[in-house]
């Protein structure tokens, strides 16, 4: 059971660290000042979420590696993040529409996650859970006004759908890790998870006028289980730079 | 500093007689140390230089994320990252208030973002410095943010009520990101490697300059700071605050165990200072004028910043129109 937990952990850990990480490349180019505040807030939310989960996950593994050593000392067979997380930033569009997509899945997650019969783990969800609801509300604001802005704007959102939809597969789908830890009280329920994004994307698409697409089916790639898109080993590359390069460094 | 040269268009100070009823009431005001408020009568040359301070304070605070933002992907660990990213939204945030506090005068924060985009606008010139190495961000977060604090310290009893608030709030922040920014480099003398003290030191000795720089020119070339003296905009001379900040800096330098580039620094005991060298001017005139490492890569990234971001701006103003429209029927 701790091997499941702890793949489970460096899965929500990875998520909000990458996802954390791509809104650190909006940095200074945000198309309003307002956004810039608000895309580091939501990635410090998110990268502070990944701190705490890696920090417990390292714990359990109990072989003298930090949070630290799994975020910058991990190559990108190890990493259990979402595919959709990794996608480039694209505009201002398709990185609303990622943030939508992987709220509207963590919001379900952390709601269970904070019933879980581990104080830990439901410590730490019921604090992201605050963070997070304030994320989906903005996330999902933006998937209304951009898709039910000007014509340009809804054809971006058109085009950002087509092009990150095929990774949702991994936000409706669970696999016998999740299935299991479910079972014994510790993880959220997959199915209630499946549901509720279902039901936000809906909703929110409806008022965005923005079509809904048929599910998205499984596909080679899978983030949970290490086989990523191209997108990643680069992401990594620089984010794990100065660690890499100074490997007895005291930071 | 974050507004170097500030025009006040004021070749010679008028004395009170010279003055007209309504300017002498305002200037008998500001000696008494009344505030003024965005309502209150003021003379146009107050009010425009007023808008050109905080403006370019507000634009320093913005191009001011980029030399960072350089860095926030690269943050060698969690801890640092999460500093990194909070200063840089605070920063967002400063830049917000400033846009505000300018905008209590009558300007329009869209006509002077314009005007930076242009170069019409300065901002302070040590954004125009690379950021090359992590110990950068430790220095930036010591020297830059220190040597605003000294500034802005002294900008919490400006003339201009709205901007004198708005220092209040900033120097609480900036304050915390300077013993950030110290801690970063003394981590890194203390219990890194000798890469890393290398590091640091090679990042003093790039930003101990242009640090000084902040401050701007030297008081016998610094035609307007009379009249902003005069209108107790400005409260202390250039020369003054870079005194005052080489003074409190260099025992912090050596708890570091690094050095100045600078041969010429000394204590003087007969001032009560630091004696220091001759700041490279030229080299500042170059910086202001455009033609600094990094100028126009600042002002291109804002500029495409604006202009990529024109379809999302539209299309939040269409939305809302909609909005609003549905809720009127």
């Amino acid at each position: 059971m701790n091997d499941d937990l702890i793949q489970y952990l460096l899965r929500l850990g990875d998520s909000a660290l990458i996802q954390g990480q791509r809104l650190c490349e909006w940095c200074g180019h945000a198309p309003a000042l307002e956004e810039e505040l608000a895309l580091m807030n939501v990635g410090l939310d998110l990268v502070g979420q990944a701190r705490n989960w890696l920090e417990y996950a390292a714990e359990l593994l109990d072989d003298g590696r930090t949070a630290d050593d799994l975020a910058f000392r991990r190559n990108e067979r190890e990493f259990r993040n979402l595919l959709l997380v990794e996608q480039p930033n694209g505009d201002f569009g398709v990185t609303l529409l990622k943030q939508f997509f992987y709220d509207a899945w963590h919001y379900p997650v952390l709601e269970g996650l904070s019933q879980s019969s581990d104080e830990r783990i439901a410590g730490i969800a019921a604090k992201a859970l605050k963070e997070v609801t304030y994320h989906l509300r903005r996330s999902g604001e933006w998937v209304e006004r951009l898709g039910d802005g000007t014509d340009e704007s809804h054809q971006r959102m058109i085009a950002a759908i087509a092009q990150v939809w095929r990774f949702t597969v991994e936000l409706v789908n669970s696999d016998a890790v999740e299935d299991r830890l479910f079972e014994t009280g510790i993880g959220a329920s997959p199915e209630q998870i499946a549901a509720s994004w279902q039901r936000t994307v809906n909703d929110i698409f409806d008022s965005a006028t923005l079509p809904v697409p048929t599910p998205a089916s499984h596909f080679y790639l899978s983030g949970r289980n290490g086989v990523h898109s191209e997108h990643l080993g680069l992401l990594l590359a620089e984010m794990q730079y100065l660690p890499r390069a100074y490997p007895d460094a005291t930071w | 500093m974050y507004a170097q040269l500030v025009e006040t268009g004021v070749k010679r100070l008028k004395s009170l007689d010279e003055m007209s009823a309504q300017e002498r009431a305002f200037q008998e005001k500001i000696d008494a140390e009344i505030k003024i408020e965005a309502k209150n009568w003021m003379p146009d040359a107050y009010r425009q230089t007023l808008i050109r301070q905080i403006s370019q304070h507000a634009h320093s605070e913005i191009v001011g994320m980029l030399p960072e933002g350089n860095w926030v992907t690269r943050a060698p660990s969690l801890k640092r990252k999460l500093q990194l990213m909070a200063k840089i939204q605070d920063e967002a945030g400063h830049g917000l208030y400033l846009y505000s506090a300018m905008e209590t005068l009558g300007a329009d924060r869209d006509e002077e973002i314009a005007k930076l985009h242009s170069g019409r606008a300065k901002y302070s010139s040590i954004f125009n410095y690379p950021t090359l190495s992590w110990a950068d961000m430790g220095v930036v977060g010591w020297l830059v943010d220190g040597a605003a604090i000294v500034n802005q310290v002294v900008l919490q009893r400006t003339s201009y009520g709205p901007y004198a608030r708005a220092m209040v709030r900033i120097c609480k922040e900036e304050s915390f990101h300077q013993r950030q920014g110290y801690e970063i480099l003394l981590t890194m003398m203390r219990h890194g490697t000798q890469a890393q003290k290398d590091m640091v030191q090679d990042a003093i000795n790039r930003l101990w300059w242009p640090s000084l720089m902040m401050f701007g020119p030297s008081d016998e070339h610094s035609p307007n700071s009379a009249q902003s003296m005069a209108w107790k905009i400005k409260r202390q001379s250039n020369d003054e605050l870079r005194q005052r900040f080489v003074d409190q800096t260099i025992p912090q330098l050596e708890l570091l165990g690094c050095t100045a580039p600078d041969p010429c620094l000394k204590w003087n005991e007969e001032r009560g200072h630091y004696d220091f060298g001759e700041i490279q001017w030229n080299e500042f005139y170059e910086v202001l004028k455009g033609n600094g490492p990094c100028n126009q890569e600042r002002v291109a990234t804002r500029r495409k910043a604006i202009e990529d971001g024109a379809w999302v701006r539209a299309a939040a103003v269409a939305h809302a129109r909609k909005k609003h429209n549905k809720n009127a029927a």
